[in-house]
């Protein structure tokens, strides 16, 4: 048995690129792949400190949904979900994306009235969406506690039936094959670690390889991105803070469908392997150090076991943290900076994987355009001054 | 978990406390712009290393504090 082929080259960078991307994970190589494919960009390199994919595409909980509240957020997911439709076959890889539909969970008669009314608003965005009572709810997962007497009584919910999750690593290792395909250069074990400016204009950036001319940087580096931009002198509206998760033991085939409780910041599903996947809220304070309290994951393993009392005796693999870049209004920031060709997408906060095709589609066209996508327009820097903020903290989600 | 040292009370475990951000952020005097507003309301730092920031001992004294915090390793030391 032979060692199957490398999926990309590991080359060295190369003086000059027209595009230099900071951060190889999922919407970096995202927006190098839709460079290429969509506007015929390919002398592009995508800068990794670690390896490909190695920080929140690594770490995340992987699920697929587009039933945010407001217009704007709405446009850009369901964008987003209609590319994860047609991506395995367009990458020519089985990413493993399966709609086994997204339940968020009601809790109180708050939830109740938040969650009808993201039905109705979902509906007229042209986003499937679904009200259940709690007996329905019962039906479409059988071992969700629905009981009256329970701690966190389920008063209904919304469903997505198009949402869904995929393997992370699958649509990293695709997306990225075919960027190379391409032509787009994949550096790893390259860090960035300033950015030449003349006459406020970038036109290089200086890594831990040397230094490599660019006519456009882009940044996708989420969690680290204030230190990036703050090294060319920019300040953001980010706070990064760790974001937890875990994963169980294999089971057996138990939970086929995503279950996400914003009230008690619980969020589960099963994946492939058998492992359930459940993530947490992000812990309080700004941290870069990617890992988390445990204080945090027992308070959300505590919820979930009132929720699914028949996971009482499952034990803990293992859990990590990423580091997450949280934006003051939950929304991405996406488009232009105050330095000319330099480009900024980041705040994906607790859920950018959702978003890794349609974000790379919107940078990518924001990019080779030098202005912002239609999509991606509310989403600008200018928001934070002009007051037009997209609040999706309260109302499609805590949890991402 | 962190271990606080809250000044009235003495050191306590993290989950007493509700993290308040960073610390030494004032009401902006006389007028402002809107850039200088936004900055006000949105912009804190990041850093990726020391921190000062403010601490609400919310199941204790409910005092604030003001510690420093290194935003890799978690150490904990008095602001100077």
């Amino acid at each position: 048995m032979t060692h199957p082929d490398f999926l990309w080259r590991n080359p060295d960078p190369r003086p000059a690129y027209d595009v230099v991307i900071v951060g190889g994970g999922g919407h970096g190589l995202a927006t190098a792949y839709y460079l290429a494919r969509n506007h015929g960009i390919t002398n592009v390199a995508v800068l990794e400190r670690g390896w490909l994919a190695g920080g929140n595409m690594a770490r995340n909980t992987t699920i697929i949904r587009s039933n945010y509240l407001w217009d704007e957020s709405a446009a850009i997911y369901e964008h987003s979900l209609k590319l994860w439709e047609g991506l395995s076959a367009e990458l020519d890889y089985d990413l493993q994306f399966s709609q086994r539909g997204v339940l968020n969970l009601a809790h109180n008669l708050g939830d109740v009235r938040e969650g009808r009314r993201r039905v109705n608003a979902n509906r007229l965005n042209g986003v499937d969406a679904e009200w259940l009572d709690p007996d329905e709810v019962k039906k479409f997962c059988p071992i969700i506690n629905t009981s009256g007497r329970a701690r966190y009584p389920v008063m209904g919910a919304t469903l997505q039936r198009r949402g869904g999750i995929a393997k992370h690593d699958h649509v990293a290792w695709a997306l990225a094959r075919q960027a190379d395909a391409y032509g787009v250069d994949l550096i790893q074990g390259c860090e960035v670690t300033g950015f030449e400016i003349l006459k406020n204009r970038v036109i290089a950036v200086q890594t831990s390889r040397g230094r490599i001319a660019a006519g456009k940087v882009a940044l996708a580096a989420a969690g680290h991105t204030s230190v990036l931009a703050a090294q060319a002198g920019i300040r953001l509206p980010l706070q990064s803070h760790p974001l937890q998760a875990l994963v169980s033991e294999l089971l057996e085939p138990v939970l086929d469908c995503v279950v996400m409780s914003n009230a008690v910041h619980v969020y589960v599903s099963q994946a492939h392997k058998g492992e359930l996947v459940m993530g947490a809220g992000i812990d309080a304070y700004n941290s870069y150090g990617q890992r988390g309290n445990v204080h945090v994951i027992e308070a959300q393993m505590a919820a979930a076991l009132e929720l699914f009392p028949i996971f009482s005796r499952v034990r803990v693999l293992r859990t990590w943290a990423g580091i997450v870049d949280v934006s003051p209004d939950a929304s991405p920031i996406i488009g232009r900076t105050p330095v000319d060709g330099l480009y900024i997408n980041a705040g994906w906060g607790t859920g950018g994987f959702k978003a890794t095709p349609g974000s790379g589609w919107v940078y990518a066209d924001t990019i080779a355009h030098g202005r912002s996508h239609p999509l991606a327009e509310p989403f600008a820097l200018e928001r934070f001054t002009t007051g037009a903020l997209i609040d999706e903290h309260g109302a499609a989600a805590v949890a991402h | 978990m962190l271990l606080l040292d809250c000044p009235h009370c003495g050191p306590r475990d993290e989950n007493e406390f509700h993290y308040g951000g960073q610390a030494g952020i004032s009401y902006p005097e006389g007028e402002t712009t809107d850039a200088e507003w936004a900055g006000y309301v949105f912009l804190r730092d990041n850093p990726k290393g020391w921190f000062r920031e403010r601490w609400f001992h919310a199941h204790g004294c409910r005092t604030w504090l003001t510690v420093e915090r290194h935003t890799v390793t978690h150490e904990v030391r008095k602001p100077e």
